[in-house]
């Protein structure tokens, strides 16, 4: 055996425990959707436009984009009536490579209609410990040295709470200063499930993206992130189904986006055009390589995949 | 000018009039918000060090250092020399100055020692370096895709991880940033 070739099956065969318990894990988070009536699909990975977003960017492909997420496909089959629909994919993003970061990567993305950002914590929270329970974790986790508890009810905390207990700046200050992302990398994110899995929920409005804003106060939008050990798991929101309100965010993120000679893309029309059609529903995201992460127990993305882009 | 998406570990920066290098480095960004690059910076002439997160939008200044090809000729006490073999100069380091590259410091090997206006500060060493590995378990066969390290000593007298398969006598590639066995050499 060459000597390349001995090192390399060194390298792979490190990732074995990963591989197999990753590959489990799908299996467990894939037959809790059969189970609950939901329909699995498949969207293209290239598009002609993304989803406007002032600081995600897209991979070119061709004179298309490799998705950077599939949300835009999924709704326009949630506005045809599909109730409930989920998927396993690719996403990718240019720019983004760190401990926790793949510019390529696998995502778990679900919707269902007439459910709103609470309902959808809730589905996530029992699918989350029903697959890990399945992959013997009952009733907790360890992660880089913390014990997670899984048990129900995982904690939900809000944006403006979670800022005036753990961050040294209230949440209008930090907004005000443009720093809304530092501190919350900084001193809030720290903080969030360590003790169990956390719900941060209410974004201020104007980071709504896709979701809706709250009906009893417009200043904040009905959306979450989870958060285990301190790491950012999932984005869920109660959808913006508005096709104006859709279309004036968008062209505010295209402006932003134009302002600093980032990639030019074109409004996704056929997606607004469904908007009109969509009933209210939620959906998520949710990051399957961090999620096996806290199984395998690494600190470390490119621990659970086979081949991180660098050894290509 | 570097920008954001440049730094790294390793890369070295002026700030203050001080030359700076990275010694910690995190790519982090909440998924739809803004990209931040978390540096642990460490001064080159005090050694000191500061934390900080920088954005997309940060520019730096290079630090304009310079670097010399010099051989490691000996210690002396808590000096270590190093000569130029062109124009036969010698320079000193301290323990501090040299750091962990302490551990794969081969007696005569080619080194470049750091410049800051024309003072040595510091030594870098090749990215990789081939040892010999001097100590080292027998290796048990049938373990080669197990995955499994055994740690074994180098000539320099520093302890590596290696896969199982490594044996006494062997040469072994080991990436000097990150003290990580790579690979057999042969030969």
């Amino acid at each position: 055996m060459s000597t390349l070739r001995q090192d390399d099956l060194f390298h792979l065969a490190r990732k074995s425990q990963a591989l197999q318990l990753r590959a489990g894990f799908i299996e467990h988070l894939r037959r809790f959707f059969i189970q609950q009536g939901f329909l699995e699909i498949e969207t293209p990975l290239r598009i002609p436009s993304p989803a406007p977003e002032e600081h995600i960017e897209p991979l070119p492909s061709g004179s298309w984009f490799l998705q950077t997420s599939p949300e835009i496909c999924m709704k326009r089959l949630l506005a045809a009536g599909y109730p409930r629909i989920f998927q396993f994919c690719k996403c990718f993003r240019a720019g983004e490579r760190g401990n926790r970061h793949l510019p390529e990567f696998s995502m778990l993305e679900w919707y269902v209609l007439q459910y709103d950002y609470r309902q959808l914590m809730d589905q996530c929270e029992d699918l989350l410990i029903s697959a890990c329970q399945a992959m013997g974790h009952s009733g907790k986790v360890i992660w880089q040295n913390k014990t997670i508890r899984l048990s129900p009810p995982w904690e939900r905390i809000t944006v403006a709470d979670a800022f005036s207990r753990y961050a040294p700046v209230s949440l209008q200050n930090a907004l005000a200063g443009d720093r809304f992302d530092e501190v919350l990398v900084e001193h809030v994110e720290p903080n969030l499930g360590n003790d169990h899995p956390t719900f941060l929920f209410d974004y201020p409005a104007q980071m709504a993206s896709l979701a809706k804003i709250k009906k009893d106060d417009s200043t904040v939008a009905e959306r979450f992130e989870l958060y285990i050990g301190g790491m950012e798991i999932a984005n869920g929101f109660s959808e913006l189904t508005d096709a104006r309100e859709q279309r004036r965010r968008f062209e505010e993120a295209l402006e932003a986006r134009a302002a600093k000679d980032q990639a030019r893309y074109a409004m996704p029309e056929p997606f607004l055009a469904s908007l009109e059609n969509l009933p209210p529903c939620a959906g998520i995201a949710l990051g399957l390589d961090r999620m096996i992460m806290i199984l395998a127990d690494t600190a470390n993305i490119d621990d659970v995949i086979a081949f991180p882009p660098e050894t290509l | 000018m570097y920008t954001a998406s440049d730094l790294r570990k390793g890369l070295r920066l002026k700030i203050d009039n001080d030359p700076y290098v990275i010694t910690e480095f995190n790519f982090v960004k909440p998924g739809k918000g803004q990209a931040l690059y978390r540096c642990k910076l460490k001064n080159m002439l005090t050694g000191s060090q500061f934390e900080r997160t920088f954005r997309s939008v940060d520019m730096f200044e290079p630090a304009d250092l310079r670097e010399k090809k010099m051989q490691y000729l000996y210690k002396e006490g808590d000096k270590f020399c190093f000569m130029d073999n062109e124009t036969f100069e010698q320079v000193y380091l301290t323990e501090g100055q040299v750091g962990d590259a302490v551990n794969f410091l081969l007696d005569n090997i080619e080194v470049e020692i750091l410049l800051f206006e024309d003072r040595p500060i510091g030594i870098s060493l090749p990215n990789f370096v081939e040892l010999i590995v001097t100590e080292a378990e027998p290796w048990a066969k049938g373990d080669t895709v197990s995955g499994a390290t055994k740690p074994v000593k180098v000539q320099t007298g520093c302890t590596i991880l290696v896969p199982t398969f490594v044996s006494e006598g062997e040469k072994i590639r080991i990436d000097t940033r990150t003290g990580e066995y790579l690979t057999r050499v042969k030969g």
